[in-house]
């Protein structure tokens, strides 16, 4: 009966320690944006400013149950797949559900909330709305592919399909399969530039375009609900991405340098990109990081 | 639970203290006014350092910023617009237009007060108002919400008898729902 108090006490930290650090994060890409183009920018904790207000915004509006479900399919999303990422080598604290085949499972999980997304979206009838979620689908089909490539260069090369296992292999021979796999950590890395959505790859929410795409018809506390549960899920990518190729982190200080460090990479990319079409970036996807989740898999294979 | 000092609630005080430094403007962007926007946003003058940034959507918005004159046909937009967004929501009449009319106080198609059809609740006057002028606006919005008494959109409820009253007699072919909040 402890170890269960434990366990949920343990998940409600990590969920909270995710939201932190995901929302500050947030908060220093807005600043950092706004000092690349010579302004002084908001506050670093401007977000939580902004989440704040937005929950405490009335909601009067009604388009069906499945607009409601929709931003709650994202963030069950966003939880599950933070339930099965391990955040510290040695897990003491922050309780991880894994099993052999989680990292399969987390493949089909992290999918899910866009497309809950979209079915809620889809219910609102705004045009914008349906423009966006056929936006969002198509770039998904160009990052998941070099992204799952990737995945399955790690599974086959190290013959097991678990986060905690390929964790562990890295932790006791002390290589990093950032420097083990090159081809994979690359192709990893371009597929989470989309999966940022960060601009060049901003086109499924685009503010001046589409205005704001999918959540067009969402305000207040709908908003708030797909704030935070985004900013989760950018932890959530973060850490997996310095679980399976970064050796993880053995305490709480290393793991915000690296993701930080791995956060900076979109961030950076995006300020100096302006915003591609959608054929654009479906096309750069299928580019560059689906040769190098090719490689991947033949080094993999054969070496 | 109260403080003495000015009867608002406690959790009144820190809501009021988050949505003051959050406010999410949608442009309305009618006649010359607009074009104040991009110069208040950017890096120049950064509105986004005192928490004001543009909002895409009515649904998202906090802020109503109506730069200039409003035609008739216009304003019929401008109350749905209005209607459309969440509470709590704030006006801003933007330039000598919405105040009294500005230059076009004898046009037959535009009106010359905003305040009869929308609570209006912080002015900037000027033809046009530089951006300082805008955020010294915004400034004033943020002082109001933070005592408490920008109710513009409570007003507005209490009174929609009035202001709908005064939209009929301007807006000829009237076709909008009975909305209830």
């Amino acid at each position: 009966m402890e170890s269960l108090l434990m366990n949920i006490l343990g998940a409600v930290t990590t969920f909270l320690l995710a939201f932190a650090v995901g929302m500050t994060y947030g908060g220093l890409r807005r600043k950092i944006v706004a000092r690349v183009q010579n302004r002084y920018g908001p506050p670093f904790y401007q977000n939580f400013i902004d989440a704040f207000k937005l929950y405490s915004k009335s909601t009067a509006i009604h388009h069906g149950a499945m607009h409601f479900l929709g931003p709650a399919f994202i963030m069950v999303s966003s939880v599950v797949s933070l339930m099965f990422i391990p955040v510290l080598t040695n897990n003491q604290w922050f309780p991880n559900l894994n099993f052999q085949g989680d990292l399969i499972f987390l493949i089909y999980i992290m999918v899910f909330g866009p497309l809950g997304m979209a079915l809620g979206a889809g219910q609102t009838g705004n045009p914008n709305s349906a423009i966006g979620v056929t936006r969002g689908l198509s770039q998904m089909v160009g990052f998941e592919i070099p992204w799952v490539m990737a995945l399955i260069a790690l599974m086959v090369q190290y013959k097991t399909t678990s986060i905690t296992g390929l964790l562990d292999i890295q932790v006791q021979s002390g290589h990093w399969f950032m420097f083990e796999n090159p081809f994979a950590f690359s192709a990893a890395i371009l597929a989470s530039l989309g999966m940022f959505r960060y601009s060049p790859f901003d086109i499924v929410g685009a503010p001046t375009e589409l205005a704001s795409g999918p959540m067009s018809e969402n305000g207040g506390k709908f908003l708030f609900v797909m704030m935070s549960s985004g900013s989760v899920f950018a932890f959530v990518k973060l850490t997996l991405i310095v679980d399976l190729f970064m050796g993880g982190a053995s305490n709480l200080i290393i793991l915000v340098i690296k993701t930080f460090l791995l956060y900076m990479i979109p961030v950076t990319y995006g300020i100096v990109s302006p915003r591609y079409r959608t054929e654009q970036s479906i096309t750069y996807f299928w580019g560059w990081p689906l040769f190098f989740g090719l490689i991947a898999i033949i080094y993999a294979v054969f070496f | 639970m109260y403080n003495d000092k000015n009867k608002q609630k406690i959790v009144d005080i820190i809501k009021n203290a988050a949505r003051k430094h959050s406010l999410w403007v949608l442009a309305y962007g009618t006649g010359c006014g607009a074009i104040e926007v991009p110069a208040t946003m950017t890096s120049r003058y950064d509105a986004e350092r005192l928490g004001v940034r543009g909002a895409a959507t009515p649904r998202q918005a906090d802020v109503l910023l109506i730069t200039g004159y409003l035609t008739v046909k216009t304003l019929k937009r401008v109350i749905r617009v209005y209607e459309q967004m969440q509470d709590p929501k704030y006006v801003i009449g933007f330039g000598s237009c919405t105040i009294n009319g500005g230059m076009y106080f004898d046009s037959y198609n535009t009106i010359n007060q905003l305040d009869l059809y929308l609570p209006v609740d912080v002015y900037i006057s000027g033809c046009m108002p530089r951006p300082e002028a805008v955020l010294e606006g915004f400034g004033k919005l943020q002082e109001l919400i933070g005592k408490g008494i920008a109710n513009g959109a409570q007003q507005y409820k209490e009174n929609l008898d009035f202001y709908r009253e005064n939209q009929k007699k301007v807006i000829k072919n009237w076709d909008f729902q009975d909305y209830n909040w």
